[in-house]
């Protein structure tokens, strides 16, 4: 699947307090980011940026039940109708004996499942080229990003001051 | 500004890092040709990996009559060696799941190597039952799927079933969660390469962008994941008690069993991160993020873990004494006075005597000492396995058929062959993977860089900081 490519303005910052600072003040001048990137998770950023929740843990919770009910009650079929077999005098609904396995797929398909979602929604899977916009944001370089493909000079003009007087030590355009 | 920073905690990264000399110092190793060190160990590794290959290859061809086990003794150095690498693998869970629960900082130090370690560990622990089954080829009969022979299914009320599933979930879970936390690091040594090794990153980087988003995401996945295989790692070992708690046989039959061996666990697995780390540290010259505090902290947990193990052991004996069961009472004076005394001595003293050196402070700051107990701690925790499954199985309730069993040529390099395999693939995991966790430990910095916390603070950050409270 190939995108159209976008023109964006970014701007480098060197430390993560100074990206914070910057992304609340374009939040109050209410300039559209496009994306925040950072080497490491920046705490406080997904409130300032206004991020929801995830909610990656709901489907975590939908994907153990699932495990756990299939795995309980596959057990009870099996042991019940399908083939019932008397161990150790036992009754063949022994539910107790089942909960290991039922506990052990739950975290199984919980784990799984959340794992694949996480890539899936994030666009990301083995050999997933997503473009970057500079080598340094995985390194030491926090980065804001403004889409700008409809913004005429005066607007990035502007967008360039802004970034430049938050402390940008950097400000570059790359279509992406 | 940052977390609040108690003065009495010491730095975890010392020598005043920047973001940008933590990546090179981290992804650094991976990009220079190994050093002498590394190439003689590896050249070690893969002779002890060629010895498994040779002695699987002929258990499998001349059966299982190639070990020494009798009828009698029908578990050996084979079981022993599984509980032992399983064990070990539990450090890596606990410190990357349960420390992160906690909000324990100093684990980003080691996080990275001990969950490798643990994957490691359950991949050389899973040959051994495999192998044990005699007929390899037909392994996949353990798994429940639909077959031609009714379908007839497996005992789901069998613990060594239970093991199966636990083994193969907790496996599956540790490299997932290990690799979410490798993806971005992945990332940052493929910002870093040219030429065909960016393409092999970026392959295996996923896309990686460091988007705000995919973080809070990633975050989420980390915390959610670490929720999960807290209870999972208790529930492995316990299951693996399982199998010998849930049969009838004096000396097994306990309901202590499942929070001693959880503990055990623990034990060993910290004595082998231990090991590695002290390695890894000195060989990728990593001193400045797995400092003596880490070192120190583990140290911490084994005399804990190990002085539960203790109690544990006691309580086994007096247990047996007061139940007033005369076959409880003989298994228990049969593993401290029986043929295997050798070996509950061996037991006690590596895991119960030796770790209370741990007490003093430093003791447990000493690297040459850290680094004898490890090994010992090892040893101790193989012993104690062995004594659980050989000294119990070698006087049962028959005594025409009490036997002696020690282990013939196979098995014993089965057991070597295991080390050179987990070796091999620790040394290959040490080439081509950031071994400290990059961006978490960039996360830490803060809070956690000596220019930042303890003795060595700046002084315009010490302003810094009293003025933002």
């Amino acid at each position: 699947m190939k995108q159209e490519s976008t023109q964006v303005l970014y701007g480098l910052y060197n430390d993560e307090e100074v990206l914070l600072h910057a992304v609340k003040k374009a939040k109050e001048d209410h300039l559209d980011i496009m994306d925040v990137y950072s080497p490491f998770p920046v705490h406080g950023l997904d409130n300032i940026l206004g991020l929801t929740e995830s909610r990656i843990h709901i489907a975590g919770f939908i994907y153990g039940l699932i495990g756990s009910l299939s795995a309980f009650l596959f057990m009870t079929w099996v042991f019940t109708r399908d083939w019932p077999i008397i161990f150790g005098g036992k009754p063949y609904f022994s539910a107790l004996s089942f909960i290991p396995i039922t506990f052990e797929v739950t975290v199984l398909f919980a784990s799984v499942g959340m794992v694949v979602t996480f890539y899936t929604i994030c666009g990301m899977g083995p050999g997933v080229d997503n473009p970057t916009l500079d080598d340094r944001i995985t390194d030491d370089k926090f980065c804001i990003a403004f889409d700008v493909d409809n913004a005429d000079e005066s607007k990035q003009a502007a967008l360039r001051q802004f970034l430049t007087d938050t402390g940008a030590e950097e400000v570059n355009v790359k279509s992406i | 500004m940052s977390a609040p920073i108690s003065a009495i905690r010491e730095p975890l990264i010392t020598g005043s890092k920047t973001y940008h000399t933590i990546t090179e110092d981290i992804c650094g190793p991976t990009e220079k040709t190994p050093t002498t060190a590394w190439v003689i160990a590896f050249i070690v590794a893969v002779t002890g990996l060629a010895l498994y290959v040779f002695s699987v290859t002929w258990t499998i061809w001349v059966g299982i009559g190639s070990w020494n086990l009798n009828r009698t003794i029908n578990w050996g150095w084979d079981i022993t060696n599984f509980v032992w690498w399983v064990g070990i693998g539990h450090a890596g869970t606990l410190i990357s799941a349960i420390l992160l629960l906690f909000r324990q900082k100093w684990r980003t130090g080691v996080n990275r190597a001990a969950e490798a370690m643990t994957i490691f560990a359950v991949m050389c622990a899973g040959q051994f039952p495999l192998i044990h089954m005699g007929r390899l080829w037909l392994g996949f009969f353990i798994f429940p799927y639909p077959n031609t022979r009714g379908p007839l299914w497996v005992n789901f009320n069998s613990p060594l079933l239970w093991d199966v599933f636990a083994i193969s979930t907790y496996f599956t879970v540790s490299l997932l969660f290990w690799y979410t936390g490798l993806v971005p690091d992945f990332a940052t040594v493929r910002d870093r390469a040219k030429g065909l090794r960016r393409k092999i990153y970026s392959y295996i980087s996923f896309g990686w962008t460091g988007s705000a988003k995919h973080w809070q995401r990633w975050e989420s996945l980390s915390l959610v994941l670490a929720g999960l295989a807290t209870p999972l790692v208790l529930s492995v070992h316990t299951i693996v008690s399982f199998d010998f708690a849930t049969s009838v046989i004096p000396g097994w039959h306990t309901t202590i069993f499942p929070p001693y061996f959880v503990a055990g666990a623990i034990f060993s697995g910290f004595a082998m991160v231990q090991t590695l780390m002290i390695m890894t540290r000195k060989v990728l010259k990593l001193e400045d993020y797995i400092t003596l505090e880490h070192i120190d902290s583990m140290n911490k947990v084994i005399l804990a873990t190990g002085s539960i193990v203790g109690v544990a052991y006691l309580t086994e004996l007096f247990i047996a004494w007061y139940s007033g069961y005369i076959y409880e009472q003989f298994a228990f004076y049969n593993r401290v006075m029986g043929p295997y005394f050798w070996s509950y001595i061996g037991m006690m003293g590596c895991n119960v005597i030796s770790p209370q050196i741990f007490w003093s402070k430093k003791m447990r700051r000493s690297i040459l000492v850290t680094f004898f107990m490890s090994i010992f701690i090892n040893i101790g925790m193989w012993f104690e396995r062995f004594v659980i499954i050989a000294s119990t199985l070698a006087r049962d309730y028959l005594p025409s058929s009490w036997s002696y069993y020690s282990p013939s040529w196979v098995e014993v390099c089965l057991f070597i062959g295991t080390l050179g395999l987990f070796s091999t693939l620790y040394l290959v995991f040490m080439r081509v993977a950031p071994v400290v966790a990059v961006a978490e430990i960039k996360g830490i910095l803060k809070t956690g860089g000596d220019q930042y916390v303890g003795p060595n603070i700046k002084h315009d950050n010490a302003h810094k900081e009293s003025t933002h409270h």
